[in-house]
């Protein structure tokens, strides 16, 4: 009976401390960068959320479509109405993998570099996405950095004739995120 | 008992790594869902500001200037000596500038009886989900008219106030779907000085609007004002107006029809002449530009 309740412990307190190795933010940074000929545009959306789990490398962002911030309000109008139809798609997703989660270590200070699998979701269409993110550890501050492109034709968004040199067809996407450890 | 253990402990063991699998299944969902505290805003029931001639539930976006360019050509029924009346064309220049989520501000100048008005625009609801839920936008507008024509009879005794104008209207409306918005414009228009006794100096009405959107980027919107018996000479009628609101990147172009020739709440709901049975419609555009100004804080 003994070696039972042993078993048990070890489980539960390996569960524990793999609970204890997810982070997570609501206020991660995701912004989009748009080059086009005619026009620059740049929106930045600070309220995205993310669990990252460093035991497994699973990663999970999420964004409201909403919340992202244009210089230009007809712009951000445009954006809602025209192209994301964000009333009918309210949010973009990321579920992903760290490839070699064993290279962070959170333990220590540090910038660790790691490739990133994983698909993500808009306006129902999910594409995957292969990037490299950047972790850094400093006095248990983790933080992420990421940059990958998508073209929006991808996610079927097409872009009229008329302001075809103002809207580029691959937009780069920024992601910079602050993590705090996941209490639960 | 040696059996009976080992079943213990993968049935513990199975039951941990389900609960495990379970978390990176959905790793958000440990932050709970919080879409419930989040307040959702409607936005965009119409493409502007105005409808076609009434202003619509939508203000100018805080810290962008739209300048407006409007016309309205002479009447269908002038045929092809005015080339359905390209040839007369009546003007409004004006300037909306949003100064907060609720509230914009506005001038303009009216070729017809060199006119001019200035507005303001305060919304006091905002249809949204969400952690706050109300149902209708609500917006209460007040705008002044001043006319600036040479008196007709200078020798006479001529006051300043019998040159303006004042409308004050409660403007209700709702983005019923993606897109289909309606919105009432419970107004009333005050003259200061009318034409013969047998005109009112207050003119109660009520304007019902509609947008239905055709494609992303064109809708249809048409208005109606309907204004109380008794209170107008019989000349006038009410105003009915159908038009395209169509949308290249920063410019809206609004085409229609009215019989409606000024485009200030005093003209186009106290003084329509125009009817639709007899082709007194105008053809007539407003072109609206935005500029920003400013970055409005978030």
């Amino acid at each position: 009976m003994n070696k039972i309740a042993f078993f048990i412990l070890t489980a539960v307190l390996c569960a524990g401390s793999v609970q204890a190795q997810k982070h997570f933010t609501r206020e991660g940074k995701i912004s989009f960068y748009s080059d086009a000929p005619m026009e620059k545009i740049e929106a930045h959306n600070q309220q995205a959320t993310a669990v990252v789990d460093f035991a497994t490398g699973a990663i999970e962002f999420a964004a409201l479509i909403k919340a992202f911030q244009f210089e230009k309000a007809l712009m951000q109008e445009h954006f809602n109405e025209n192209y994301m139809e964000s009333t009918k798609y309210p949010k973009a997703t990321f579920k992903g993998q760290i490839i070699e989660p064993g290279k962070i270590d959170l333990k220590k200070d540090g910038t660790y570099s790691v490739k990133v699998k994983g698909a993500l979701t808009m306006r129902d269409v999910t594409k995957d996405v292969d990037t490299e993110a950047t972790f850094v550890v400093s006095k248990g501050v983790v933080s992420a950095t990421s940059a990958f492109k998508v073209a929006v034709a991808d996610y079927g968004i097409s872009i009229p004739k008329v302001v075809a040199e103002k809207i580029a067809k691959i937009v780069d996407v920024k992601v910079d995120v602050k993590l705090a450890a996941l209490a639960k | 008992m040696a059996t009976k253990r080992l079943h213990l402990f993968f049935t513990i063991s199975a039951l941990l790594l389900a609960g495990l699998l379970q978390a990176q299944d959905d790793l958000l969902s440990l932050l709970g869902d919080d879409a419930a505290e989040e307040t959702d805003y409607a936005t965009a029931a119409f493409k502007t500001n105005r409808v076609i001639n009434l202003h619509s539930l939508e203000n100018t976006a805080p810290g962008v200037m739209d300048f407006k360019i409007s016309h309205r050509f002479g009447t269908l029924d002038g045929g092809l000596y005015n080339i359905f009346g390209l040839d007369l064309a009546t003007i409004r220049l004006g300037l909306d500038l949003g100064v907060t989520d609720n509230l914009a501000i506005g001038l303009g100048r009216s070729s017809l009886e060199k006119t001019y008005d200035g507005y303001v625009k305060y919304k006091f609801l905002r249809q949204s989900t969400g952690k706050r839920n109300v149902p209708i936008t609500a917006a209460l507008f007040a705008s002044a008219a001043i006319q600036t024509l040479k008196w007709a009879e200078p020798d006479r005794e001529n006051l300043f106030s019998s040159r303006l104008y004042y409308t004050f209207q409660l403007i209700l409306g709702r983005k019923i779907s993606d897109g289909f918005s309606v919105q009432l414009s419970p107004t009333i228009v005050h003259r200061n000085l009318v034409r013969t006794s047998a005109e009112k100096n207050d003119v109660p009405a009520l304007g019902i609007a509609a947008r239905q959107k055709l494609s992303k980027r064109i809708a249809v919107n048409a208005e109606y004002i309907y204004v109380m018996p008794d209170r107008l000479a019989p000349e006038f009628r009410n105003s009915l107006s159908i038009g395209f609101d169509i949308e290249t990147g920063g410019h809206v172009f609004q085409l229609h029809f009215t019989n409606s020739t000024s485009m200030i709440e005093r003209g186009f709901i106290a003084e329509t002449t125009g009817s639709w049975a007899d082709m007194g419609v105008h053809f007539g555009f407003n072109i609206s530009r935005v500029f920003t100004m400013w970055q409005p804080k978030r």
